[in-house]
Parts: structure tokens; sequence; C-alpha cells
């Protein structure tokens, strides 16, 4: 057991649980805003890959992680924008359109990446590192929390500004009127699909970013279908948090924390089946549910297309 | 039309697809066709295909026309997978062959019912959306089933961890000298059943009548809960019966790394034929052409495997949007 306590197995987890749990958190927190409005995005999964691709494939084309990351969010919310447009202007089913984008973003992406480079796997330079000065030098959870990309201090900033966005300002109240009584909202004056629409978008970006983040910083390069049911997760989180976005950030914690504990035992030498860590979480998760499961209060509205008029 | 026309938008939009990648689509088509249908080696692969298809296809008509979203069909199919796969080589040895297959099939269903039991039971008592609950409980069958093969239900002569393997003699016998095996009578047998289930049975109106309006259902004095146990139940037992005929039929053995994932694919189809349990017959074969054709495709014009899901999902796409204009067609005639 000694191994599992030493200076370098611990900070090895610490960080690789953060680099795993941002594209989760980033995505969770977009699937909450989304959730909140009333659309339940299944598309997630199609976004974040589209936002690996492009933030891939900007870095590696100029160089840059920034325009990376634009790139990544700029994908994520094309991918967005149709979901927007056919969910949300005409109305049609969110599951099917959902399943459609995701695969439509799986075949599409993994050809693309297919035609401009075969099948080889070029890497991209290793990301850039802000260390936190001072901070970074504390033993053991310095280099785990404080030696990160850019990046990963922002998604943290994002759980405080969403949670104020969703307390204490219209749009936030918007947002909850849209999922809740969407027929309210309009009667308020405010535009449903306006609302819907921007919360879909925001998804879009947020999804892409951490579809971004995965393939130039955690991976550091492009697979087919690469983020590997990460947005399925992210729905999961989404719908567990019940519209907290502290709760999206300790269950992305969570998740993160038994992605990287297989890495970091096999670093300590301990080999077992990566499958059983990777249990833990979800089987956590639903035993949680079956103890303490009532409702698990989504919006009422969700899933369901506001039509102006109709009943 | 309303079934052409979408197919037919999906294949020349991603056959533009293919233009701009600097493919050309006619030849890709051509032989997706050629080697997927009407070459006798490749309809029998295509025929095969279906069987796993068809069975988790006329599972998700069942929880579709009943409102329960079950998309958790991949753990409920590699569980009863690794099940059919320890179990069988055993009970061939001490029973007839003809009670070790049946009695494998029926393991197959249980166990996949079984894996839809958490989910079932978070719905009908506390009214948790079974999105999640069937998606989580698929992540986690789908690693339970790795680890069963790694560890308790381990082959200990193979390097690769996998189960024992089913000696071929003992599988699902092949068809009249094909190499199909016999797997796709027992799936066009459940889409009958399942077909007759749904539109001539008493307990098919039930499901129906919860899937369009829950609430209407209660009042009706119908006990909704048991009725989501029951959907549960069938959808996943056949996704679990699936993976026990793709087992006996085709593998022979299940390797810990086997995942097919078929659940996020099927979904689609059985909504591109509308829920019609008759109707996924046409599509899971379009499909399973597609599968085929395209593996030889990919390797003969050079297009990858990776085109299929494009092609499905914008297949989706359309078929929504055909359906909408339909909708607004008619309801402005109406008015």
């Amino acid at each position: 057991m000694s191994a599992l306590l030493t200076e370098a197995f611990l900070s090895t987890l610490i960080f690789g649980a953060v680099t795993a749990a941002v594209p989760l958190l980033l995505a969770g927190l977009g699937e909450q805003i989304s959730e909140k409005a009333g659309i339940l995005n299944i598309g997630i999964e199609g976004m974040m890959l589209a936002g690996a691709y492009g933030g891939f494939f900007a870095a590696y084309a100029w160089n840059s992680f920034s325009l990376g990351f634009v790139a990544g969010a700029i994908a994520g919310m094309v991918v967005a924008s149709l979901m927007a447009i056919f969910c949300v202007r005409l109305s049609l089913n969110q599951i099917v359109v959902g399943i459609a984008l995701t695969l439509c973003a799986e075949g599409l992406t993994a050809l693309l990446h297919f035609f401009q480079f075969s099948r080889t796997y070029p890497r991209l330079a290793k990301a850039p590192v802000l260390a936190i000065p001072g901070l970074d030098s504390i033993p053991i959870i310095g280099p785990g929390l404080f030696r990160h990309n850019a990046l990963v201090y922002l998604a943290l900033l994002l759980v405080a500004v969403v949670a104020w966005l969703f307390r204490n300002t219209y749009v936030g109240l918007n947002l909850e009127a849209a999922g809740s009584k969407p027929a309210a909202l309009d009667a308020a004056g405010i535009d449903v699909v306006a609302t819907r629409t921007g919360a879909v978008l925001t998804t879009g970006i947020l999804a892409g970013l951490g579809g971004a983040y995965t393939a130039e910083v955690g991976a550091g390069l492009f697979l087919p279908y690469m983020t590997n049911g990460s947005g399925f997760i992210a729905i999961v989180l989404a719908m567990l948090a019940r519209g907290k976005p502290l709760w999206v950030l300790l269950g992305a914690l969570l998740f993160g924390v038994s992605l990287s504990l297989t890495t970091a035992l096999q670093v300590a030498g301990i080999n077992i089946p990566t499958d059983v860590v990777q249990m833990l979480p979800f089987a956590m998760v639903i035993l949680v549910l079956v103890i303490f499961g009532r409702d698990s209060m989504l919006p009422p509205a969700l899933g369901l297309p506001y039509v102006r008029g109709e009943r | 039309m309303r079934v052409l026309l979408p197919v037919l938008l999906a294949l020349f939009l991603s056959g533009a697809v293919l233009l701009v990648l600097g493919k050309n689509p006619v030849a890709y088509y051509d032989d997706v066709l050629t080697r997927g249908l009407f070459n006798w080696g490749g309809l029998q692969a295509t025929i095969t295909r279906m069987s796993p298809l068809l069975l988790i296809a006329a599972g998700l008509v069942v929880s579709f026309q009943a409102g329960i979203w079950n998309l958790g069909i991949d753990g409920q199919f590699l569980l009863a997978a690794v099940a059919t796969a320890a179990l069988t080589p055993v009970l061939v040895g001490i029973m007839p062959w003809g009670i070790a297959i049946s009695v494998s099939l029926i393991v197959a269903f249980v166990v996949g019912a079984a894996w839809s039991v958490i989910p079932a039971f978070l719905k009908a008592n506390y009214g948790i959306n079974e999105i999640i609950t069937s998606l989580m409980s698929s992540f986690l069958g789908t690693s339970l089933a790795s680890v069963l093969v790694k560890i308790p239900f381990r082959d200990p002569t193979t390097s690769v961890p996998q189960t024992l393997v089913l000696p071929v003699a003992d599988r699902l016998p092949r068809l009249f000298g094909s190499t199909i095996h016999s797997g796709i009578l027992i799936a066009i047998a459940a889409v009958l059943l399942v077909h007759v289930l749904m539109t001539r049975t008493a307990f098919g109106l039930k499901l129906r009548i919860v899937g369009a309006n829950p609430r209407a259902g209660a009042h009706a004095g119908l006990n909704v809960a048991k009725l989501t146990f029951a959907t549960f139940a069938l959808s996943a037992g056949l996704a679990g019966l699936a993976g026990g005929v793709e087992i006996l039929g085709v593998q022979g053995t299940m390797r810990a790394d086997w995942n097919p994932a078929y659940g996020l694919l099927v979904v689609p189809l059985v909504f591109l034929a509308r829920f019609h349990a008759v109707g996924i017959i046409g599509f899971t074969l379009f499909f399973a052409v597609l599968m085929i054709g395209g593996e030889s495709a990919s390797r003969r014009v050079g297009v990858p495997q990776y085109f299929v899901p494009l092609l499905v999902g914008m297949l989706l796409l359309f078929l929504a949007l055909v359906d909408f204009l339909d909708h607004r067609r008619r309801r402005l005639m109406k008015a």
C-alpha cells in the first residue's frame, strides 16, 4: 500500500483527474443550460466530436492552441445551430435529431481526418501550461492542480459564472421559464424560440470547447470517435446535478478521478482491469439513485417543443 | 413517398460529401450494392448480420411504442452475450444439444431483461427519466461484461482474454448449406410476434395507451408501473437474445474487447420504420447491406466505414424533416 501514497502517484492521480474532468465539466455545464431551457440535447456527443476535430485541425494547421480552442467552439456551435433549427424552430423530435447529429458528426469528422491524414495520427506539440505562481510549488497538489492549460481555470471560473447567471439574472430566469412553462414566458413577451436557440448555441460552444480540450490537451491528437461517450456522461451529469452547476463540477471530478485512477494505479505497478475502475462512478450513481431516488427534478417542459397557440 | 424521399435525399447529400472528398459516389454505391446484396457471399453475410439487428429492433419497437426510451441496449446485449458464451460450452457437455441451446437462449433473454430492472424500478417508482438510467446501466454493463470475460469466465489457455470456444458443430445450425445461421428465423419470428403483440392483443393496446399518454392510462385504471417493468423486460430481453444469438451463431466465443455497439445504430432504424414492427425488416436489410457492402467498398473504393454513420445520420435528419413538411402540408390543407 505504501506505493499508493507516494508524492508522484498522488500528483499523477490529481493531474489526470482534472484533465479527464474538464471536458465533462464543460459539456455538462452546456447540457445543463440546454436542459434548463427545455431542450434535451442528445447531440452533445456530436458537438464534442466536432469540437475535437475542429480544435485539433486548427491547432495543427496554424500551430496555435488558442486558435484551436476558438475553432473547436465554432465547430461545436455549427452542430448546435443545426440542432436549434431542427428542434427549436421546426419542433422536430429532440431524441431523433440528437442521435442523427451525433451519427453525422461521428462519420464526418472521421472521414475528414481519414482523407487528410489517411491512417496516420499526427501529434500536436505539448499544450502550453499556465502555472499559478506560488500555489504550484505546494507539494502533491501543486503539480496536480495548479499546472494546467489556461482553459482549465477558465472552465472552473465558468461554474461560478453559470451559477450566478442561473441565480441572479433575467437570463437565468428566462431559461428556467422556457423549460418549465414556455407559454408563460411567451405571455410575458419574451421570445421562447430565441431563448431556447441561445441556450442550444451556448451548449454547442461549451461542448465544442470540451471536445477541443480532449483532442488538443488531453490526447494531443485526433482519433475517430475519440470522445467515446463523454457526451452521454455529460448528459447524465447534467441531469443528476438538478440544475446546479456546482454539482456538475463535483460529478465531473468524480468521473475524472475514476478515469485517472487506472492510469495512476498502473504507474504504481498495480494492475487491475481498467473496466473495474470505470464501473465505479456509474455504480455509485445508480446506487445513490436507488437509495435516495425521488423525483430527479427535471424541467417539466424538457423535450417538448414549443409551438405558439398549441396545447 | 414518405420513406423513399428521405432515403434518396440522404444518399444524394452524402454522395455529394464523397464527391467533395474526391471519391466517385456512384462507384461507391455500386460497390456497396454488388458486394452487399447482388453477390451470394455478400448476401449471406448481410442476412447473417440482420439477425441481431432485427432482434434489437423488435425490442425497441415495443419500448418506443410504450413511450419508454430504453437506450441501454449495448449493456443488455453484451451481458447476455457473456452469459451465453460462458454457459453454452458447459451445457452442451452435460445435456442434449437442443435443450442446451434452448436453455442458453432463455438465459440470454433473462440476463438482458434482468439488466433493465434498475432503470425500470427507478422509472416506475420515482419517475426518474429512463434515458439517463438506461444509458448509465449500459456503460456499467459494457464494463461489467468485459470484466466477466477477463476474470471469472476466462479461458485460461488463450493469451487474449476470451471465454471457452463453442465448437462449430455445436453452434446454431446453418440453413440449407449456406453460411446463414438459423438465428435469422428466431429474429423474424420475434418481429412477427412483436407485431401481433402490439397490434392484436389487449396487452399491446395497454402499452400503446401508456406510450401515447401515461396519465390517461393511469386514469383508465392501468397499472403503469407494472407495464413499465414489462416493457423494459421485453425490450431488454430481446436485446439480450440478440447477444445470445450472435454468440451462438457467429462468434462462438466472447472476447473481452468485443462490442459491436449496435444500440445507437438500431435506434434510428426503428425511428425510420416509424415504430412499425414489420417495417423494421426492410430498414434492417438496407442497413445490413450498407454495413457489409461498406466493409468491402472501404477496401476497394477507398471510402472507410466511417461513411455509414454519416449516411444513417442524414437519413434520420431527412426523415424528420420530410415528416415535418408533410404534417404542415396536411394542416394547411385542412385549414
